[in-house]
């Protein structure tokens, strides 16, 4: 019974937030409920993925509409009762020339802005900071080469969470980073582990961790807070319990916490036990 | 006389055929292979659509209520995925309407080789047994089943999974992929060598085109499927270090060959599909396929393009900037050959004398539905956006789309086509026209809210999601209850149309039915074409 009543509720609540309407406007760096589009942008690289997906949106939709309009024409104009008589035309150059052509015509213009922006996320700008993300099973190990900074990140349980942090997403120790730099992040797994995959959806960056490889990607968030994402490749039985959050703070406040994390992980430095993996 | 005799008894006994199990199990008549397949087909779907069920209703609502552990889901969604591409999909279209209408559609009397055609369908039960076993033993540490999504990326299924359930898999799949193989070579001779006199290719049926390509595609992409697997099993029994970072190996070597096999395995999945829709949307609309060759080398040219574009699968790798462009404009231009597809069939109706009957309704849902599959294809395509939406359910949704929706509205538009043929019995136009409605809703309702889900950000293959998903996830497990309605209307009309016997005429389409197995009596006899269909 508290089954039914917590699907009544839930349904009852899901109604009210349709109506509602304001529900469904895409979260900052975190889902919303209802949520229809892309996470809100807060990057260079998400304001041109949230461009490019509109555009494509526009492209998508209008073939599928013309689709349907086609299908709805030919069930309404030539079925059995109004055209008793088929036809036999089997050919016509000029139309099948046509849709051979015009879809070529379309994928190019999507091929201009498309690569437009591929380049934009490959091309790595100097950095200003540089954190490594290395995946686990199932936490993150995150570094600051140059500050000689490492902490391990861990989901929190439900009994950890604080009010207001989502749950499946918060975690104990976030990666912080300053506003407004580029932020390179190396990502690796652990050299006998498994693949995971770094990803933010509000900066538009998604990378896999991969056992003895070094891939890189960057971002630059534009806005302070706090932006999360979720480890985004199979990597066994708890892949969806182990998020990524990046917090998002001045410069000022960055280096201030920078000073304070090189006391507070020190301990933990270089001779980082490998026996985490049964705090989970 | 003596000599008369022996003749005749000779003759007798190549027209007899046993009968009882020894019937199916000895078997090398094609038509009764072939429906041992669709028996198959059936069984295998029916388990994979529970798994899907059970997904769906652990997804209904957030935290964990149907699995004890996330293993165990993670078991579900990789046996769900396997189970309807190999066990499904494959043998209803490939094994079942290949076997049965192929040799009937080219006039031939069987295919090329029978008793190869029987080891073909009897691996794959023993393919299927060894999936099941491997549900039971030991995969992950201290959880049974394999967990490592049916893409079954190394490390994840060489350390990631020291317990015995994947090799059981491994095994599973060579031998699914041999059955393939062998079922392959002898739709190719058959063909190629067996078509009745005056059948050229540019004559025949766009169904057995399809077949063809599809047949081909197997044929060139399994042997390096076996290989990576193959590697696989060495990596985990015998010290090898393929894919093992540690030893020097590379993991993603695995992902560029499992999607060199895996990505034609899609074209494999949908091909024979196009060309179910091809003669049912020709036979409904009274009229002959518009572009005939256009559509046969459009198959032709999404089979060449497909071998070409595997590396879609892999754009957050970390793949260099050219590679990445290079898939990005590779796969788009399938898109063209695809659209080409589309239009065609549209063009078919055009003109036409539509008839709204069960296997049409399929048909012209099946390619709204598909295209609607196709441009979110055209979305992910784009490295750019698709680092967005990578591994998110927008890439759930839109695989589903083209194969739930593509492929299986495919098989049943095949079957409610075909089904006279095989059986002799005409099914209840009012079930399948409520097995289509229900199916129809119930999909939608299942996949078109995951394309928010996935822009949304939510990742595949979660057993529990953040609240924020609560709501799509909610009504998407309402879409899968609907669709289970729908199926289980099929069996009801299945059972139906067995019971009530009404007979089916040799052609029940009238005249826009112009293959030749409508020429033959329903169902066709044991043997057809003692004497080879001329073709003008």
């Amino acid at each position: 019974m508290p089954v039914l009543f917590r699907h009544i509720a839930l349904a009852a609540a899901m109604i009210l937030g349709l109506a509602g309407g304001s529900e469904a406007l895409a979260g900052l760096g975190q889902p919303s409920p209802w949520q229809l589009g892309l996470q809100a942008s807060a990057s260079p690289v998400m304001d041109d993925v949230h461009w490019f997906h509109n555009f494509l949106l526009y492209i998508i939709a209008a073939i599928s509409a013309f689709v349907l309009i086609l299908l709805i024409i030919v069930m309404v104009r030539f079925n059995a009762r109004s055209n008793p008589t088929p036809s036999k035309t089997t050919h016509n150059t000029l139309l099948e020339v046509v849709w051979t052509v015009v879809p070529v015509l379309i994928l190019v213009a999507i091929a201009i802005p498309s690569f437009r922006l591929l380049f934009l996320q490959q091309h790595i700008p100097p950095a200003d900071l540089t954190v490594k993300a290395i995946g686990r099973q199932w936490y993150w190990t995150y570094e600051y080469p140059d500050s000689k900074v490492t902490f391990d990140s861990y989901m929190l349980r439900d009994s950890e969470l604080k009010p207001g942090q989502p749950r499946l997403l918060a975690v104990d120790n976030d990666l912080v980073v300053p506003v407004n730099k580029v932020v390179r992040v190396l990502v690796t797994a652990d050299p006998t582990g498994v693949i995971h995959a770094f990803a933010v959806p509000s900066f538009g960056i998604k990378i896999d961790a991969i056992p003895g490889r070094l891939n890189e990607t960057w971002f630059k968030a534009t806005r302070e807070g706090i932006y999360y994402g979720q480890c985004s490749e199979l990597c066994g039985k708890d892949h969806a319990f182990m998020p990524i959050a990046v917090r998002v703070v001045s410069e000022q406040a960055f280096n201030a916490w920078l000073e304070e994390a090189k006391k507070k992980f020190a301990a933990e430095d270089g001779a980082r036990p490998n026996t985490l993996a049964a705090v989970r | 006389m003596a000599h008369g005799m022996h003749h005749e008894h000779a003759a007798h006994e190549a027209h007899a055929h046993p009968t009882g199990w020894r019937r199916w199990v000895y078997s090398t008549n094609h038509k009764d292979i072939g429906t041992m397949y669709l028996v198959f087909a059936m069984v295998a779907g029916v388990i994979g659509a529970l798994m899907s069920i059970a997904i769906r209703m652990e997804l209904q609502l957030p935290g964990l209520q149907v699995f004890h552990d996330s293993h165990m889901f993670n078991v579900f969604t990789t046996a769900h995925g396997l189970i309807m591409i190999f066990f499904m999909v494959m043998p209803a279209l490939i094994g079942g309407f290949g076997n049965w209408m192929v040799p009937l559609m080219i006039g031939a009397p069987d295919m090329a080789f029978p008793r190869m055609n029987n080891i073909s369908f009897w691996l794959l039960p023993a393919s299927f047994a060894l999936l099941l076993i491997s549900l039971f033993v030991e995969g992950e540490p201290g959880g049974p089943g394999v967990g490592a999504g049916w893409t079954i990326y190394a490390p994840l299924s060489t350390s990631g999974h020291p317990g015995p359930a994947m090799d059981f898999l491994i095994l599973s799949l060579h031998i699914a992929g041999a059955s393939s193989i062998l079922g392959a070579i002898n739709f190719i001779t058959t063909i190629f060598n067996m078509r009745a006199p005056g059948m050229t290719l540019h004559k025949m049926p766009l169904f057995v085109w399809s077949q063809l390509v599809t047949v081909f595609l197997l044929l060139l992409s399994l042997p390096v499927l076996a290989g990576a697997i193959t590697m696989l099993l060495t990596d985990r029994n015998f010290g090898t270090t393929f894919f093992a970072a540690d030893g020097g190996g590379d993991p993603v070597l695995f992902q560029h060959l499992f999607w060199f096999f895996g990505h034609p395995e899609v074209y494999i999945l949908i091909l024979p599909g196009f060309g179910i829709i091809s003669q049912v949307v020709a036979t409904f609309s009274r009229k002959p396929v518009f572009g005939y060759l256009g559509m046969a080398y459009a198959m032709v040219a999404i089979g060449g393009i497909g071998f070409v574009v595997w590396a879609h699968h892999m754009y957050t790798v970390g793949m260099s900037t050219g590679a990445q462009a290079y898939f990005v404009a590779a796969t788009m231009v399938i898109a063209v050959p695809t659209g080409v597809k589309i239009f065609s069939w549209i063009a078919t109706m055009w003109g036409g004398s539509i008839e709204f009957r069960t296997p049409m309704l399929w048909a012209i849902g099946m390619i709204f539905l598909f295209t609607i599959g196709g441009v979110t294809g055209v979305v992910l395509a784009n490295a750019g956006v698709d680092r967005v939406l990578h591994e998110t359910y927008y890439v759930v949704a839109h695989f589903h789309y083209t194969m739930s929706l593509g492929a299986t509205f495919g098989i049943f538009a095949g079957w409610y086509y075909w089904f006279p043929k095989i059986t002799g019995y005409m099914w209840s136009e009012a079930l399948g026209k409520l097995h289509f409605w229900l199916t129809f809703i119930g999909v939608n309702i299942i996949f078109f809210p995951q394309h928010f889900l996935g822009l949304a950000g939510m990742p595949r293959r979660i057993a529990d999601y953040p609240e924020a998903f609560a709501g799509w996830n909610y009504v998407s497990s309402i879409g899968a209850y609907i669709s289970t309605l729908g199926l289980i209307v099929f069996f009801v009309g299945l059972v139906h149309a067995f019971l009530r016997k009404e007979k089916a005429a040799d052609n029940p389409w009238g005249v826009g039915a112009t293959t030749l197995e409508w020429t033959l009596s329903s169902p066709p006899p044991f043997h057809q074409y003692s004497v080879l269909p001329r073709i003008k």
